[in-house]
């Protein structure tokens, strides 16, 4: 089972997706834990595609989010470039981890990318309280399981299909 | 586990060159924060960027407005005449109202010739759909569906109804990024309806309060001023309304008061808004309408005073 096999999975239609959960409106109790779905499902695509989609179109993907949530250009960018790089760099280790591992994982990965935005805010000279960066690494880390699930399912069947 | 092997085998140079290549994006992406930070360089870039997001905020608002479609096309007949009475109630009020204003326009426009004043700006405004709301924590920020090739220009007042919502940031050819003045990072010069005292209103993150910082103890200020603005940043006409006073709290000790107030728009509620074009920096008047817009000019476009 090479990586060319899963290049046909519609992964650039996942990434889309996700941009789209990211823009779309939120009532406002629920925005502050509005998980990072870009972040999630780069995480689980460049660690199983590591060749095709890696800290390249992280870096692209980020600047979209720089432009379409009207940050300082180039935040989104860096933080999932990083995020993106810890992935590709231990995706053999991550991507055999069971479970409750892989979540904890996540759990860090998200906790450094919400960091690296909180920085890259505090040098900049915007404050936030600090308790509002936790809501979307909480609420992705719940969702986590479910997803990783729904993607792993559709990679199955389209292995089963093959 | 077939995966995990075939990539151990054979490794590809770009997997290799993977930290060379973050490092590389890496120093990129701080390079392009420190120019954004520092000065704006990179407008066209973002706009060119926000550009390719369009299609993506399209999508998103599809179902919504769909939505919003089907429930006005489903509306009942004893809804629509219900709603119906009730405008022509409000419109004749608002009539009663303008009628009264016409007198005052003029008794205003012969005292300031009296006064060789300058003449009063004019403003047109034009009726703009939200696309959609800032999902950023430390942004409030809006889209909405009219961009340069309407006209729209980088700093031009938004309001609704009710007062000013903000001003825009970005203005992209078919959609533009606007700013809350609820926004942290947004502040508007206005002044007090009751006795002109100037002052800084500045946002806070939250969206019914704004901040009065720079008011000393002694200011005559009280809880229910009307803030309008006052003119004075270039960016905003004056004389809109921008916040009710609610709580002022003068601490003997401290040289400034504690002042809050509560905009006037609903920030949070709004779904279309207004865009001001004052006619002297906008030398076409007469907007390229398209279909769907005449209705909205014929009632928009109305000759609103400022100061």
């Amino acid at each position: 089972m090479s990586e060319a096999h899963f290049r046909q999975l519609p992964v650039m239609f996942f990434i889309i997706l996700s941009l789209m959960l990211m823009i779309a409106p939120l009532p406002d109790w629920a925005a502050p834990y509005r998980p990072d779905w870009v972040v999630l499902t780069m995480i689980y695509w460049t660690m199983l595609l590591p060749r095709t989609y890696s800290v390249g179109w992280a870096w692209v993907i980020g600047l979209m989010m720089d432009a379409a949530q009207g940050t300082l250009f180039g935040q989104h960018a860096l933080a999932l470039c990083f995020v993106v790089y810890i992935s590709v760099k231990f995706h053999l280790q991550i991507r055999v981890f069971p479970m409750s591992q892989m979540t904890a994982t996540v759990f860090a990965i998200l906790a450094l990318y919400q960091f690296i935005l909180f920085w890259i805010n505090g040098v900049a000279g915007i404050n936030a309280p600090a308790v509002t960066y936790w809501g979307p690494v909480i609420s992705g880390t719940l969702i986590w399981p479910v997803l990783s699930t729904v993607f792993g399912s559709i990679r199955l069947r389209d292995r089963a299909g093959a | 586990m077939a995966a995990a092997k075939s990539d151990s085998s054979h490794r590809a140079p770009h997997l290799q060159a993977l930290g060379l290549r973050f490092l590389l994006l890496a120093s990129l992406s701080i390079l392009l924060l420190v120019m954004d930070h520092r000065d704006n360089h990179l407008d066209t870039v973002r706009r060119a960027i926000g550009a390719t997001v369009y299609p993506l905020r399209m999508l998103v608002d599809a179902p919504i407005s769909g939505w919003r479609w089907a429930n006005e096309a489903l509306i009942s007949r004893n809804q629509l005449q219900l709603e119906n009475s009730r405008l022509n109630a409000e419109r004749l009020l608002t009539y009663a109202r303008l009628q009264r204003f016409a007198a005052l326009e003029a008794e205003n426009g012969r005292l300031r010739a009296m006064l060789d004043a300058t003449e009063r700006m004019r403003n047109q405004v034009r009726v703009a759909q939200i696309m959609s709301v800032s999902s950023n924590r430390f942004r409030h920020t809006l889209v909405v569906d009219k961009g340069s090739r309407d006209g729209v220009y980088d700093g031009q007042a938004m309001v609704d109804a009710h007062g000013v919502v903000g001003q825009i940031i970005v203005a992209g050819l078919l959609s533009s990024q606007g700013i809350l003045i609820s926004d942290p990072d947004h502040a508007l010069p206005v002044e007090v309806n009751r006795n002109g005292l100037r002052t800084i209103a500045r946002g806070t993150g939250d969206y019914n309060r704004l901040d009065l910082p720079f008011l000393p103890n002694n200011a005559d200020i009280r809880e229910g001023d009307l803030l309008v603005t006052s003119g004075l940043g270039g960016e905003f006409p004056a004389g809109y309304p921008v916040a009710v006073v609610d709580s002022v709290l003068r601490i003997p000790q401290e040289p400034f008061a504690d002042v809050s107030a509560k905009p006037a728009a609903a920030l949070n509620q709004v779904t279309e808004l207004m865009l001001v074009w004052v006619e002297d920096e906008e030398p076409e008047s007469e907007f390229p309408a398209s279909d769907d817009d005449v209705a909205d000019d014929a009632t928009a476009t109305e000759d609103d005073d400022s100061e």
